[in-house]
């Protein structure tokens, strides 16, 4: 019962939530979708911080994504000895990399007094989920050694029955509770993104690597204003 | 051709009394808020100076503006693809301690404090954390050369200057400065706009003004390190970067920006140039003894058939033609050619410019003779306490010929005025300084009369924005029948 509260229940309110919320949010309250940077009140520090976990986290998330798109081929890498001592050394010095990051930015946070100011109670939640994220991962990978193989065997055909609609948790059901745990504290993480300032890398500026270096917006079409007969104003384009 | 309209200004900086009006006016219409306390979108600097944000001018440290790069141009730092590797965390960023930890003083304390033998104070507390600060600097904190030794000495515009004219500089009964008011210069190829990565900063296509729409940031910041005249502003409350909006509600309904109508030494003029677009990437990206002409190149003589025409055809309005054509910014720019942009080899083409002061024209002390008189035409330009060549690293792009230029213009009007209202100079000396400079007895008057008799309708002429037909130029008015207001949408405060 509480398996399948935890396993199915959560999962897929957390899913819903995060995609009904962060649309919402998007589209409604846009305005309060920002990085909310605090490097202009502290710099130095946040670089470390910063720079350590972004580069662990955003690499981790997409091993993550890789391994739940294309199962198989991670399998088939990983049968090979050498390389899944690559992938498995490397996942795991991002797991330092970015656990090391997520504990400078919440020291920085204590101690840097201007900071107080802008921290709202949900950045507090945020950083203790990511630090319990980050540490049950680490935590994870040093106690069921050959994750990145095992990964992709018995978590992803569970990920995928709930994204297919036909949960099956016969397999997560026999794994260690730590990995239960670290899955479980996922999807309560996904469901908190909306309501959180890590809506920010859903809006990750993809766009900026093809547009024109300038950017200029009429409010109005002006030959169409000039030429018009009518009494209304002309057309306005679609540009804002 | 593709003719387009930009709202431009001349400051002229002989009339600038450094009273910092402007800047007054501009922070308590838009600045005087939580998170932008510290933003002054109009400040004030003495010159020579490090201003605000302390060395704002040096590149090596900002990193802003463009640079050229081979044939391209190219912005210094920001820009893909590394400007988006740099997201996480931007070295290039000037933080709070750059301009200043802004504060109030505790006034309670004056009224509450427990009787004691001492008077009570108003200790200062900072406006961010809330508690007693020492405070080491403000945005005005060079005002009138105070703290030279750490200001003026260390501008970065003396830097090819000897150290002899440094020394006359600084003499102190020779001390030498001058005002430089500066603002967003909403300019026609502006960094902020290149370098935002969410396309939230833009140039408004009617008039020219760059903005920033609050909706789109997503408070990367890149456009503050991208600005090389650092006037785009984080607000450390919001998450979104903030500048100058050349208070368009105001100039939509036909009234001077704030800054502008304010200024008590009616140093500002506001009006319209017409710019051929298509121009831009190749003036912007000449060589840079090159770059003042080409910019004066890109505007158009709005009195020409041709470009008449041409505008009509991009949908320019009459009446923005005719504001054109009434413009005092094209007189000062292009017809008299005595306003110069400030750094144009940032490249970003501002559309402000500066008529620049007539420090020279002071005497010096020679066997402890104070000095003031001259045989020379121009002497008291070549031999000026303040070298030349500073003014030109401000507003010339080192090119010392151009600021000689307008200053032997500037001292022929006097000359010419002299001559009709006391008449004590000679007629061969106005008519020498006339050929030299190339103006002629109505020019002159007429420059006259602009600089120093001005009325408001004449140092502002704002193309209408046809209110009749957009509401703050964005909102239909049928779509927005009943409504009234501008303002935000939603509350700065932190949802989540
Ligand atoms: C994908 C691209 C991402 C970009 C471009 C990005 C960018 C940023 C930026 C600009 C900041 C503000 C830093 C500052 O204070 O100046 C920030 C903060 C933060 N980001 Fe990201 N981020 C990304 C992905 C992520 C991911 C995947 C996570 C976590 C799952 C994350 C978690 C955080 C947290 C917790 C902070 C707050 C740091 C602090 O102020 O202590 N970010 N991010
Ligand atoms: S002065 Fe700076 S902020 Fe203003 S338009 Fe130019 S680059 Fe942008
Ligand atoms: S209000 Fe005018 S005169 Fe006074 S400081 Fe500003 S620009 Fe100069």
């Amino acid at each position: 019962m509480i398996n399948s509260f935890l396993l199915i229940g959560l999962p897929y309110a957390a899913i819903l939530i995060f995609l009904i919320g962060s649309i919402l949010r998007y589209y409604y309250y846009g305005y309060s979708v920002t990085s909310h940077s605090s490097q202009f009140l502290e710099s130095n520090k946040l670089f470390w911080g910063s720079r350590l976990f972004h580069s662990g986290i955003v690499v981790l998330l997409t091993g993550h994504l890789i391994g739940f798109l294309l199962p198989k081929s991670i399998i088939i890498l990983t049968s090979m000895p050498l390389w899944l001592m690559v992938i498995e050394v490397s996942a795991f010095a991002f797991g330092i990399i970015s656990f090391i990051g997520i504990v400078l930015l919440i020291i920085r946070r204590i101690t840097v007094k201007r900071l107080h100011r802008v921290t709202s109670t949900m950045d507090l939640v945020v950083y203790f989920l990511l630090f319990i994220q980050v540490l049950s991962g680490l935590l994870v990978a040093y106690f069921h050694r050959w994750g990145t193989s095992w990964y992709a065997t018995a978590l992803v055909p569970y990920l995928k029955s709930i994204f297919t609609l036909t949960p099956d948790i016969s397999v997560i059901t026999t794994m260690p509770l730590l990995i239960k745990g670290h899955a479980i504290s996922a999807f309560a993480f996904l469901g908190l993104i909306p309501f959180t300032r890590l809506m920010h890398f859903l809006v990750y500026p993809v766009n900026y690597l093809r547009r024109r270096v300038q950017l200029v917006i009429w409010n109005r079409d002006l030959r169409e204003s000039r030429a018009s007969r009518k009494m209304r104003e002309g057309i306005k384009p679609r540009n804002n | 051709m593709d003719i387009r309209s930009q709202t431009a200004m001349v400051f002229h900086l002989d009339k600038c009394i450094g009273c910092h009006t402007c800047s007054i006016a501009c922070k308590n219409i838009w600045t005087d808020r939580k998170g932008a306390e510290y933003m002054w979108w109009n400040n004030v600097e003495t010159k020579p100076g490090t201003g605000y944000p302390s060395h704002w001018e040096n590149q090596q440290i900002y990193k802003g503006g463009w640079v050229k790069h081979g044939q391209r141009l190219k912005l210094r730092v920001a820009g893909n693809p590394t400007g988006m590797i740099k997201l996480f965390h931007n070295p290039d960023m000037p933080v709070m301690d750059d301009y200043y930890e802004p504060w109030t003083y505790d006034y309670d304390h004056l009224f509450e404090a427990p009787q004691g033998s001492d008077q009570p104070t108003a200790r200062t507390i900072s406006l961010v954390t809330g508690e007693p600060i020492d405070v080491k600097g403000g945005p005005n904190w060079d005002d009138d050369l105070s703290g030279t030794p750490d200001y003026a000495r260390n501008d970065i515009n003396l830097n090819n200057i000897s150290a002899e004219d440094q020394e006359s500089m600084f003499q102190l009964e020779r001390m030498t400065m001058h005002y430089l008011p500066r603002m967003c210069n909403h300019c026609l190829n502006p960094s902020c706009v290149a370098a935002c990565p969410s396309g939230a900063v833009y140039k408004r296509g009617e008039d020219g003004v760059v903005l920033i729409s609050q909706e789109k940031c997503r408070g990367w910041r890149l456009c503050v390190t991208a600005c090389p005249y650092k006037k785009s502003y984080y607000n450390w409350t919001s998450g979104k970067s903030e500048k100058c909006l050349l208070c368009y509600p105001r100039l939509e309904t036909g009234q001077a920006p704030a800054c502008m109508h304010s200024c008590v030494g009616r140093i500002r003029y506001l009006g319209v140039l017409l710019y051929d677009a298509d121009k831009i990437k190749e003036y912007a990206n000449c060589p840079e003894d090159e770059l003042i002409d080409r910019q004066l190149d890109i505007y158009l003589n709005p009195f020409s058939e041709e470009v008449i025409r041409e505008a009509q055809k991009n949908g320019i309005a009459d009446s923005t033609i005719d504001a054109a054509q009434k413009s005092p910014v094209y007189k000062f720019v292009k017809e008299w050619k005595i306003a110069l942009p400030l750094h144009a080899e940032f490249r970003t083409l501002p559309s402000l410019f500066y008529v620049p002061p007539m420090l020279p024209v002071m005497g010096t002390m020679t066997n402890g003779v104070y000095e003031s008189t001259t045989g020379n035409l121009w002497g008291k330009i070549e031999d000026s306490r303040l070298p030349v060549q500073y003014l030109a690293n401000l507003f010339s792009a080192g090119n010392a010929d151009k600021i000689r230029n307008v200053l032997k213009k500037l001292m022929t009007v006097r000359y010419h005025r002299r001559k009709v209202t006391v008449d004590d100079i000679d007629d061969r000396m106005i008519r020498d300084s006339f050929a030299e400079t190339g103006l002629t007895a109505d020019i002159a008057d007429a420059i006259y009369r602009l600089t120093s008799l001005a009325k408001y309708d004449e140092r502002f002429v704002i193309a209408p924005a046809h209110r009749e037909e957009a509401i703050e130029m964005i909102e239909s008015t049928d779509d927005r029948k009943g409504n009234t207001g501008f303002g935000e949408k939603m509350g700065t405060r932190r949802v989540f």
